[in-house]
């Protein structure tokens, strides 16, 4: 019943059904980007070298005559594989930390918490690129470095809902008709918990984005010729003089889906309220 | 209070001390082979060496020793305000930092203050007007601010202030006039930051019922909005304040890099390109710091502000 309130209230914001759509799209074309072009990331043809963005080229060309739309596409399996490890990471690391800091309580609680504050004491940016030069670079030691910096925050919010739960009357009914503590953990706990976790994951989806961005902005995400989006908008740098779209419109598809992301876990947030 | 005083202060050293061995711990610990890449740091193969000289630039730098003893040399070099020597540059890390803190600070301070302004007047703003469209597009604003990666909004200023107008330089850290693109891209995200959390506190305290006494006996709206509501909704928000200096901070890595500025920020991605990990050491540890002094700050401040909260009512008053 409440649930499908939710559904159609969600189809009444328009635009949440855009940003959500234009997700949808970002992350089926990074898995199947024939789907939209049909050129080559890495074919050159210097005879249409550095063309502005047009109806032959939705983005425009490179120096190397290369589409730049099709480079965008064809960077996306890298950032999104990226993000889906970072968030992997946070996800696994972070909801154990919290659960059982939350579920245990006492000392070991303490403890834990006592580790993220020192882990939150590192600014987020600082923390990836120490763990950056301790594992090299390229896609898969950025992703750790990201996800390694937003376990904290999936873990204290992870352990404040099991807190708030673990004192509700159901948990104590379900602890009173005799059910074992784990079965109460999976069965009552975490099942009433997860609400306020998935609204941060997708807000730290956007986070990760841009972090990994970020990253390989700065020049530690893959090897060229691999066109990481990152990658791509540095490179682009070096020709803004003449040619602005080659790092202006990956920038505009990596914000946009930034701005997505923030918003569909906006809409999230109010609607939990 | 002068206990209270003291604890905090000693926890913050305890975490900033926690925080300086984690990324030690990083640093020296993971995987990769520290001998291998401080030789290639240094730019040296390490095919082309005998064992002798292997062990010889082991011996130089202190690799040679466990690693409880070269964390140990570190630390105790720390405390005695040494950082270590840079591989890449050989000089001590000291006089590096210092050399460049110079361009870092000036920018992390004005961007810290204009993102203060900017916040609080879009927040203020925001809540203020009573149009609806108005009053939703300035509270939407923040959101979108703070989706723009800082990256894309400095190449974005640097195409059309400098490349179509020619206002400000793209490059450099020259004179005033090259300060302003970098403060405005760090700004857009601190402010917005501020200006989410400032909105949220003023939307709270609009709600009070002390907002209602002051416009019943007869203050005007902008009166109330500026003396009563500013000023209570202001003081939650000051607790972010740690959370605006870590984002100017941080932000200094990915600005400075773009607008080729000479500062920690760009010191910070050039050691990480060259695996230079004491510089490496150095600047998280400095960031860290500076990190962890505003919040005690803040913190120790706090009560000073609003005398609702003091860390004396324990005993005896409740």
């Amino acid at each position: 019943m409440r649930r499908g309130a939710h559904l159609t209230q969600l189809t009444r914001k328009p635009l949440f059904l855009i940003a959500s759509l234009y997700v949808v799209f970002v992350l089926v074309s990074a898995f199947f980007p024939r789907l939209f072009t049909s050129r080559d990331p890495y074919q050159t043809d210097p005879a249409s070298a550095m063309q502005g963005p047009g109806a032959g080229h939705l983005f425009g060309t490179d120096i190397y005559g290369r589409d730049l739309w099709t480079r965008v596409l064809y960077g996306s399996p890298l950032t999104i594989k990226a993000t889906l490890i970072a968030l992997a990471i946070a996800l696994v690391v972070g909801l154990t930390l919290g659960i059982v800091s939350g579920f245990f309580g006492g000392v070991t609680d303490a403890l834990l918490m006592r580790f993220i504050d020192v882990l939150l004491a590192i600014p987020g940016l600082l923390l990836a690129l120490s763990i950056v030069t301790a594992l090299g670079y390229g896609t898969i030691p950025v992703a750790v470095a990201v996800g390694v910096g937003i376990v904290p925050g999936f873990a204290r919010t992870t352990r404040a809902e099991v807190l708030r739960v673990k004192t509700l009357p159901y948990v104590e009914a379900a602890r009173a008709g005799g059910a074992g503590w784990g079965r109460v953990l999976i069965r009552h706990i975490l099942p009433n918990s997860w609400g306020p976790v998935a609204v941060l994951a997708v807000l730290d989806a956007g986070v990760a984005v841009i972090a990994i961005a970020s990253l390989s902005f700065l020049g530690f995400g893959a090897a060229p010729p691999a066109a990481e989006w990152g990658t791509l908008i540095a490179d682009g740098r070096n020709y803004l003089v003449t040619s602005w779209w080659l790092s202006l419109l990956p920038g505009l598809f990596v914000a946009l889906l930034v701005l997505s992301l923030n918003h569909i876990s906006k809409t999230f947030q109010e609607l939990a309220r | 209070m002068t206990r209270y005083v003291a604890g905090r202060v000693a926890q913050a050293v305890a975490v900033l001390w926690a925080a300086y061995t984690l990324t030690f711990a990083i640093l020296y610990l993971l995987p990769s082979d520290p001998m291998e890449l401080q030789l290639a740091a240094a730019g040296i193969q390490p095919d082309s060496l005998t064992a002798e000289q292997v062990a010889a630039m082991k011996a130089q730098f202190g690799l040679d020793r466990s690693i409880g003893a070269q964390y140990w040399h570190h630390l105790t070099g720390l405390l005695h305000g040494d950082l270590g020597t840079s591989l890449t540059q050989r000089v001590p890390v000291t006089e590096l930092i210092a050399q460049r803190i110079g361009p870092t600070l000036q920018l992390s301070a004005a961007a810290a203050v204009v993102s203060l302004v900017a916040g609080s007047a879009l927040a203020y703003l925001a809540t203020f007007f009573r149009w609806n469209p108005l009053r939703v597009a300035l509270t939407r604003l923040p959101a979108v601010g703070a989706s723009f990666p800082q990256f894309f909004v400095a190449l974005f200023l640097i195409q059309f202030f400098s490349f179509q107008l020619g206002w400000f330089p793209a490059l450099g850290n020259e004179g005033p006039s090259s300060l302003v693109m970098p403060v405005v891209t760090i700004s857009v995200l601190a402010s917005s930051v501020l200006a989410q959390v400032l909105v949220k506190s003023f939307d709270e305290t609009l709600r009070q019922p002390y907002i209602v006494t002051a416009r019943a006996k007869g203050l005007s709206r902008s009166a109330v909005h500026l003396k009563h509501a500013f000023r209570n909704a202001a003081l939650p928000a000051m607790t972010i304040l740690g959370v605006i200096v870590g984002v100017t901070v941080t932000s200094s890595i990915v600005v400075e890099t773009v607008f080729t500025r000479e500062g920690v920020g760009r010191l910070a991605q050039e050691s990480v390109l060259a695996q230079d990990v004491p510089v490496v050491l150095a600047v998280v540890t400095l960031a860290a710091t500076v990190f962890v002094t505003v919040n005690l700050i803040v913190d120790l401040l706090y009560p000073l502000l609003d005398p609702r909260i003091s860390h004396l009512v324990h005993k005896g008053a409740m």
